[in-house]
């Protein structure tokens, strides 16, 4: 293990997080919020000084860095850069106890936008929009972003793969183009555009510019972190509906678009996931408008309403413009299922992602085949592609630790015992990413009452949950901390 | 600029390597096999497409249309040309070259070439073989390369214990050898670097010296090394290497003694060289390379396919005393360890045409003022690179004493006409001389004008 080149990766990393609390900053001395302001800038100074520090020490690193070192980085780096990314939130006393402002952060950068607060409307606009800006750099990750930046030099170049692969979702990830710098520009060059296109939607619908930047933020990491109480609710239905589209639109795999703009449209609609992803979509507003049309005026509010809720759940944003808790069981339970699904691979948002769902699928249906006839032999296809069967193999492997880490988590969490469903939904919204879950943790609810050590394994949850279980499960395996395999 | 590599197996991958080390170019590399990609994505910063590079889809996958050269190298000449042919269909403007190593073919080379529309044929067998073919004429150098036209070497010494080079200054090696030579770089305890005058030589040192072709048997006379041509060579393996190599050496007369573990490939080997001594049985068992003769022979070449075998069949040659040992390796590359066994010299098929595809990458990538020749050397630390100055050329006609050139690239020879000079201070390039420079390995020199400060 190569101690020191993870300690400077670390260092690039909380330097681009001292940095971009600059603009949270700004934005404090602009609303004259000074007491705020110093919490910044306080922040600011131990962020960049701890990577300062951390610079000098690493200075003679070896550049030999490999698989291993890559994952446990990615882990380690996530947790640095949550301790140091709760400082404002602690400093400026908006979130007085430490162990809440960490899971406010957490919460963010996992782009989860599960919350401690009941109240947001009377948080400072500084900590309003850091709060919003750890969804928004979280949603892509911000080894991503170093990847883009920063050239990673040494001969063993191929090792930034494990730091795309570590922190981006999906089963399966691939490079865009062959240079992994062009890839991680493109990503989030193609996460810019969308993200603007959001707030000028957002301004079209008369919403201030720091309420559509910082809704914009939320929506394109799939957070959910609101500006208002009420998340969406009191916004008009266009803004609704504007977020409805574009939740759904960074719930798709961000390689489809690069196929757009490499002018093969024909290829994003034959994506079997796209399919399925819509296929879900519709299918569950069609059912829970159903279920829920009684309760509104009109049909037309009855699946806006449902095709929010779906969106904002199915892509584990998080966002809510109705309380879900009134509605009928059934809708609940369609939600409750559409929690564990989450978005496509590739996408900003969490979950088991629909890729390895469909995998799932049709892995499950040809071992029921094969039950029946044993002697057949038959490859498993997404898209005409053979999907290989040691994938198949990891996935369900991630499959089972994923739900093994839900069940684990949720028996810590029942010794608290509000209720066994806001338990479970509770870690569930926080595996996923997705924010609210059921009863005491629904939209109209939050997290603040859990005690300390559920909050704990809650923070635990929404980072293994974003960074795919491995990165985070790795740091507990004893070879991770041996200088020698 | 976009290169397509088909196949990674071991010439494959060393491109990849090489290439990927000038971080200019987007690599996308296809092989059938998921698992070799995936261990080279790990290693480098290239794309994979699985399957087959033949096939119209696959090479649309791996971006054909934007690719400026593919380079095909799996293990089948077939494949290679078929994947060739494919790709220029679909690209007209694309370079394609290819690895024909099948002896059947080697006489129609360039014919195909012209035929299939491929830029550029590589052989790497055939590469190792006529590389050891001139190592055989100078039994006392470990390497050599040709530059302008062969009229310029560098060649590879190790100082031995009571070499006369040992506690010798550079400036005072011109009156021991008694020619002008040039010593381009050193190799000590693995570290390679551009010597200056005042440096003072040791045993164990490897030294790269630049010598113009016609003096290299003065030098190898006036430093006491010198030994007979080889006229008795025993090969061990009867691989397509082997062959190149016998076939080379019989028609110049020399008798080669071929020992080939398997009946069936001896029974070929046989057919195929008539005038070669072919034996069959394991060179491993002492005994059969007593009885072969081993003590008379003037060198032994380990050509076999396993590494092990050639770096122990070499150990063998040594205690026989042999004048001459050839190894060829394909896999360890460790020069620490290579340096430490008593193996004479060493050679790496799939290394040596790799320097001729960077070149031709390069060319391609800076149109004007390219390489004309590219070698790799001191361990492949430092490259010698020859390049022909034109009127783009900066600092004509100005004495290099007047010029800042970068540290660590040294100007080896200046070629002009029919003569070739070791410059000093007051040398100057003029427009259609051939410049030979070593560069140590930290930038890559793509054009003459790099090398100015």
């Amino acid at each position: 293990m190569n101690y020191k080149m993870m300690g400077r990766f670390n260092a690039l990393i909380l330097a681009i997080e001292g940095v971009f609390m600059l603009p949270a900053l700004i934005i404090c001395l602009v609303g004259r919020e000074y007491s705020v302001a110093m919490a910044f800038v306080y922040s600011m100074l131990i962020t960049l000084g701890i990577s300062l520090v951390l610079f000098l020490l690493t200075r003679k690193a070896k550049k030999d860095f490999f698989a291993s070192e890559g994952l446990v980085c990615v882990g380690l780096s996530w947790i640095v850069m949550s301790l140091t990314g709760c400082l404002p939130f602690f400093l400026s006393g908006q979130i007085p106890s430490f162990v809440d402002a960490l899971f406010e952060t957490v919460s963010g950068f996992t782009t989860t936008g599960a919350s401690i607060l009941s109240e947001v409307e009377h948080l400072s606009k500084g900590i309003l929009y850091w709060r919003s800006f750890t969804n928004w750099l979280g949603g892509m990750g911000v080894l991503v972003f170093l990847l883009a930046i920063v050239p990673v030099g040494g001969k063993n170049e191929g090792f930034t793969m494990h730091l795309l692969r570590a922190e981006s979702p999906g089963p399966s990830v691939g490079k865009l183009v062959p240079k992994m710098r062009k890839t991680a520009s493109i990503l989030y060059l193609t996460y810019i555009v969308l993200t603007v296109g959001d707030i000028l939607f957002l301004l079209f619908g008369g919403m201030s510019v720091f309420d559509a930047v910082c809704t914009a933020m939320s929506t394109a990491g799939t957070g959910g972190f609101g500006v208002r109480n009420d998340s969406i609710a009191s916004f008009s239905p266009y803004i609704q509906w504007v977020c409805t589209v574009f939740m759904l639109l960074f719930g798709v795999n961000f390689s489809l678009y690069y196929l757009i703009l490499l002018g093969q449209v024909k290829a994003v609609f034959k994506s079997e996931e796209l399919r399925l992803y819509l296929g879900i979509v519709i299918g569950s507003v069609a059912m829970i408008t159903l279920n829920i049309s009684h309760a509104f005026q009109s049909v037309g509010e009855a699946i806006r309403q449902a095709g929010f809720q779906v969106a904002s759940i199915l892509t584990t944003t998080g966002f809510s413009t109705v309380d879900y808790e009134t509605w009928p069981t059934f809708s609940r339970s369609i939600l409750f299922v559409l929690m564990l699904i989450g978005g496509c691979a590739g996408s900003t948002s969490g979950g088991l992602k629909i890729m390895r769902v469909l995998m799932l699928i049709k892995a499950t249906g040809r071992n029921i085949g094969q039950i029946l006839h044993p002697n057949k032999v038959r490859k498993i296809r997404i898209d005409g592609q053979v999907v290989d069967e040691k994938t198949l193999v990891n996935t369900s492997f991630y499959f089972f630790a994923y739900m093994a880490l839900i069940f684990i988590s949720f028996l810590i969490l029942s010794l608290d015992t509000p209720s066994l469903l806001s338990d479970l939904s509770a870690v569930v919204a926080c595996v996923n990413n997705i924010g609210p879950g059921l009863e005491m943790v629904g939209p109209t609810g939050n997290y603040g009452s859990y005690s300390i050590l559920s909050k704990l394994v809650l923070i635990f949850d929404m980072l293994a949950g974003r960074l795919e279980l491995f990165p985070m499960l790795v740091l507990f395996s004893k070879s991770a901390w041996v200088r020698r395999a | 600029m976009r290169i397509i590599i088909a196949g990674t197996g071991m010439v494959g991958s060393t491109f990849a390597e090489q290439l990927s080390l000038e971080k200019k170019y987007d690599l996308v590399l296809i092989d059938n096999d998921g698992e070799v990609l995936e261990e080279v994505i790990d290693r480098l910063d290239v794309m994979a497409v699985k399957g087959n590079s033949a096939s119209v889809e696959v090479l649309k996958q791996a971006g054909v249309n934007q690719a400026k050269i593919l380079i095909a190298a799996t293990d089948s000449d077939e494949v290679n040309l078929l994947c060739c042919m494919t790709a220029h269909a679909l690209n007209p403007s694309l370079h394609t070259i290819a690895r024909i190593r099948n002896p059947e073919y080697a006489d129609q080379v360039y014919s195909m070439r012209e035929i299939f529309g491929i830029s550029m044929l590589f052989n790497p067998e055939k590469q190792a073989a006529e590389e050891i073919e001139r190592l055989l004429r100078y039994p006392a150098l470990l390497k050599r390369d040709s530059f302008v036209n062969g009229k310029l070497e560098i060649v590879e010494l190790k100082v031995v214990k009571g070499s006369p080079l040992c506690s010798v200054s550079l400036s005072h090696l011109n009156m021991i050898v008694k020619c002008r030579v040039l010593v381009c770089a050193i190799v000590r305890d693995g570290a390679c670097f551009v010597p200056g005058g005042n440096f003072v030589i040791k045993e164990g040192d490897k030294l790269f010296v630049t010598a113009p072709a016609n003096t290299l048997s003065v030098l190898i006379r006036n430093l006491g090394i010198s030994k007979h041509r080889s006229r008795r060579v025993t090969i061990v393996g009867g691989s397509t290497v082997a062959y190149y190599l016998a076939d080379l050496l019989t028609k110049d007369n020399v008798e080669v003694q071929i020992i080939e573990r398997d009946e069936e490939r001896a029974a070929e080997m046989a057919e195929l060289l008539p005038k070669a001594v072919v034996l069959c049985g394991d060179a491993l068992e002492r005994s059969l390379l007593e009885r072969a003769g081993i003590k008379d022979a003037d060198a032994l070449i380990s050509l076999t396919k396993e590494d092990e075998v050639n770096m122990v069949l070499s150990l063998y040659g040594n205690s026989f005393s042999v004048p001459q040992i050839i190894t060829k390796l394909d896999r360890v590359e460790d020069h620490k360890i290579i340096d430490s066994i008593p193996m004479g010299t060493v050679v790496y098929p799939r290394k040596l045409c790799s320097s001729n595809i960077v070149r031709y990458v390069r060319a391609l990538y800076n149109q004007t003022g390219a390489a004309t020749a590219i070698h790799t050397i001191a361990d492949d630390q430092a490259e010698a690179i020859e390049f022909v100055v034109d009127s783009t050329t900066q600092n004509r006609g100005i004495p290099l004493k007047n010029i800042k050139i970068k540290e660590n690239v040294l100007i080896c020879a200046i070629g002009r006409g029919a003569r070739i000079e070791i410059p000093n201070g007051d040398s100057s390039f003029e427009e259609g001389d051939t410049v030979v420079i070593v560069s140590v390995r930290d930038e890559v020199i793509m054009s003459l004008n790099d090398i100015f400060h």
